[in-house]
């Protein structure tokens, strides 16, 4: 069976053989909130904003398989304060500087919180100290600002086959590790590789092009994030 | 870095025939030989086994057993579980300390002993408890402090060569309270693997089913349809993993199955391999448990002797069969069935995404059935005796026993083998009890039931349970544990999601707020729905459950929370007065009040 129908909010959509529910709901210009998925790279279903309920029960919906007959929820009420909860906690979690961060306008994790409707966090500040690498010429790596999403270990390990990244501890002393006994100036971390453009906060940025587009005019200045999934159809 | 480490490393690593997925057992035997495993250590193996640096840090960086700094020649690692502080760790916890003249997470001076934390070590009928190097000691009283410092600085009696000679019982006390039909009844050894030998896999399948099992460590699934899957599955290999990595703070049965019924463990293996099909079966065990490594192999061993495992089992043609022995190294997570998988394979114990499910996709991408310790037996009892035995035991939906791990206040905490469907009033009676303020039923992941509900059963319909146990007398400070079951589910959580890794450190927070008297009925209510957050999108069963302490004390002990919330007004999440005090001794001066 080729073709495999499944319902998204009432939508009756189709999927191909091997899709998730994530790429189905592109493909039908239907945005599900996400932000450790990239289209380029095999999912990690760390982040979870991308939960949705299939058939009732929460699933990730970039790493779930689409199957015949699935009813999925995902645009309620209910999902919306999860998600925003999810944002919220990351937000807390690290130590979010979005008035002065040269990624502001261009941060996902900023443009979810404004399209979740976000003002302020209601948890409680974690206020970790955390240290900043900024040794290598042309790139650093601010962990303060990392959601642990692993995209740049995805990335660099799957296209860039460099490894430059990787995961190091466990829970709350989780952080982004390098392969290195030394520091990122030590890797073979290059500008060009996708590892180094494809963090979706200001946790790994490229040096000196952080303000060629000022403030306003930037990607989600202009529109929330997911419109470009919601108007391609 | 000194050619001799360099040289151990690449004996180590031979002696695994190169293999990356022997990773853990690389690197618990470098850090058995050296110490600890450094960075240089790291790169070493890193390069010996051709893999980046930053695969090998991110499995070592996982296990609470695979330090990274140096350490003493000699570690102590004191329980802080629960059931070991209601039980006096702390007073042994200072003795160490006054002895030694250092603070927990430290080393003395002449680098002989260091001093560590450990969670739940599966000695809650014996606490206070430590494992000093791998050896288990137990109930241990402040005043025999000096006495184990001097035998450790003596050397031989803590010393890890000693622990494949030993028997198990004598280092621990076993405790088996209640011998029930299925797990602790007298076997014959090879009953029930000849009994599936003379069947089809199928037919041996279609008995298991029969008999109604389901899993038991605490999610219920029917232990026939769960192999069915497996052996239909398409794969090179098939295998049987068994999961004894039993981590829920306060159980311990596994423990004692494994020191009183392994034949029956081994039996239900076999059984299983040859019903779904597999060479191999692997026997995952935590790591606290090295001490009953030496013994197990043993059993193993004679098993070998008498055709009971390797070439042509019970002289049947093609049967062939052997079980390796895998050691974990200090993480609960593991013992969530693709954690251990990913373990056994050499990686950092992080779940998997499911679909696909280890029954079509498992160890080295093989079909594979991760099955509990007391399920395995079980499975062997059916064979030996039939379904319909095995049936008349229990309820309709919860057929045959349950071995229940006790401890906490009770008179005769040990492990309790019971029909499944036994209200917690008969259980309390049974282990001597009085009136207590609340029971944790399946550990801290589990319900923490009061005593209007004592009346409920345990049983897959009612209340489930893993078989962890722990009684509250009306002395506890119900939400001080609370905080420490929420600690562990912190310290213990992958990090891979978001909800469980900075949701679970986010509600020890507030928590902390309450407990300090500055929660408001306001913060009562977030703390229930950020602790659904967690439970409703967490990626595995750890995060699903890391807020139940929370949410079944909420439920079931709202007024305890609500006497420490005196108002419905925002209180602001720190002391506005403490944040400025500095500021004001500074200043010499209170700050100007804004006018109206």
């Amino acid at each position: 069976m080729d073709k495999i129908a499944i319902i998204i909010d009432g939508k009756e959509v189709e999927a191909k053989a091997g899709q998730t529910i994530m790429e189905t709901a592109i493909a039908a210009g239907i945005y599900i909130p996400h932000l450790c998925y990239q289209e380029e790279l095999a999912p990690g279903g760390h982040c979870r904003v991308c939960t949705v309920l299939v058939n009732g029960r929460p699933q990730s919906s970039c790493t779930h398989p689409a199957a015949e007959g699935m009813v999925i929820d995902n645009d309620t009420p209910e999902l919306l304060e999860e998600r925003r909860r999810i944002i919220e906690m990351l937000f807390v979690e690290g130590n979010h500087i979005c008035p002065f961060c040269e990624k502001q306008g261009n941060c996902e994790l900023q443009a979810l919180a404004y399209r979740f409707g976000m003002i302020v966090p209601t948890l409680p500040y974690l206020h970790r100290k955390i240290e900043v690498d900024a040794t290598h010429p042309d790139v650093f790596i601010d962990r303060n600002r990392c959601v642990l999403c692993g995209r740049c270990i995805r990335a660099s390990r799957d296209v860039d086959g460099k490894n430059v990244f990787g995961f190091e501890g466990r829970g709350p002393q989780k952080s982004i590790a390098l392969n290195t006994k030394g520091a990122l100036s030590d890797t073979q971390l290059d500008a060009a590789d996708k590892a180094a453009s494809i963090c979706p906060t200001g946790s790994i940025v490229v040096k000196r092009v952080g303000y060629a587009i000022p403030y306003g005019k930037r990607k989600f200045d202009k529109e929330p994030i997911g419109s470009e999934i919601e108007k391609a159809k | 870095m000194a050619k001799d480490q360099s040289s151990t490393i690449k004996e180590i690593i031979t002696e695994f025939g190169n293999d990356r997925h022997r990773l853990m057992d690389i690197a618990l035997k470098v850090q058995s030989q050296l110490g600890y495993i450094s960075e240089d250590n790291m790169e070493a193996i890193a390069q010996t086994l051709g893999i980046p640096l930053v695969e090998v840090r991110d499995m070592v960086s996982f296990y609470s057993f695979l330090p990274r700094e140096k350490e003493g020649k000699n570690v102590i690692h004191l329980c802080n579980a629960v059931v070991e502080k209601m039980h006096g760790m702390d007073l042994v916890a200072k003795a160490f300390e006054k002895n030694l003249d250092i603070p927990f997470g430290s080393t003395t001076e002449d680098k002989k002993i260091t001093l560590k934390y450990t969670p739940c070590m599966g000695m809650s009928d014996q606490p206070p408890s430590a494992l000093i190097n791998c050896i288990p000691v137990t109930k241990i009283c402040p005043e025999d402090v000096p006495g184990i410092i001097e035998d450790i600085i003596k050397g031989s009696k803590y010393s890890c060569e000693k622990r494949a000679s030993s028997i198990p019982a004598a280092q621990v006390e076993t405790n088996l309270m209640k011998e029930g039909e299925v797990i602790f009844s007298p076997m014959e050894r090879g009953a029930a693997v000849r009994s599936a030998a003379i069947r089809t896999p199928d037919e041996v399948i279609d008995e298991i089913t029969s008999s109604g099992l389901r899993g038991r460590g605490g999610a219920g699934f029917p232990t026939g349809m769960k192999w069915g899957f497996c052996r239909k599955a398409k794969g090179d290999d098939h295998y049987i993993i068994c999961n004894a990595d039993e981590g829920e703070p306060g159980t311990f049965k596994d423990r004692v199955i494994l020191t009183e019924a392994p034949d029956l463990l081994f039996e239900g293996m076999t059984v299983a391999g040859y019903a779904l099909g597999a060479k191999e079966g692997l026997l995952y065990l935590r790591g606290e448990y090295a001490y009953l490594l030496g013994y197990l192999e043993q059993i193993l061993e004679s098993r070998r002797h008498l055709g009971l495992l390797g070439k042509n089992i019970v002289a049947k043609e093609g049967f062939d069969f052997d079980i390796r022995i895998q050691l974990g190294a200090g993480a609960y997570i593991c013992g969530e069935e693709s954690s251990l998988i990913e373990s056994l394979e050499g990686k950092r114990g992080a779940p998997r995404h499911r679909p696909p499910f280890p029954v079509t996709d498992g160890y080295m991408h093989q079909p594979t059935s991760v099955n509990n310790v007391e399920t395995l037996c079980c499975a062997a009892r059916v064979l030996e005796k039939g379904a319909d035995w095995f049936k008349q035991l229990g309820t309709k939906d919860s057929t045959g026993t349950k071995a229940l791990s006790v401890s906490g206040d009770c008179k005769h905490p040990g492990v309790y083998e019971i029909e499944l469907g036994i209200a917690i009033n008969d259980l309390l009676e049974m282990v001597g009890t009085d009136h207590p303020q609340a029971v944790q039923i399946g550990g801290p992941s589990g319900n923490c039931v009061a005593p209007k509900d004592f009346g409920r059963k345990i049983c897959f319909e009612d209340i489930a349970t893993g078989g962890s146990v722990i009684v509250f007398g009306k002395k506890r400070n119900l939400l001080e544990i609370v905080k420490e079951f929420t600690e562990f589910f912190n310290d213990e959580s992958c990090g891979w999601c978001t909800p469980c890794r900075a949701g679970t450190t986010i509600i020890l927070k507030m928590l902390d707020k309450i407990l300090e008297g500055r929660g408001s009925m306001q913060d009562l209510e977030m703390l229930k729905k950020v602790g659904n957050t967690i439970k409703t999108m967490s990626r595995c069963g750890l995060g699903q459950s890391a807020a139940n302490p929370i949410l079944t004390t909420l439920q079931n002990f709202r007024n305890l929370y609500e006497d420490l919330c005196k108002t419905d007004e925002y209180i602001p999440p720190f002391d506005y007065e403490k944040a400025i005090s500095v500021g004001v001794e500074i200043a010499g001066r209170d700050p100007v009040e804004e006018e109206e």
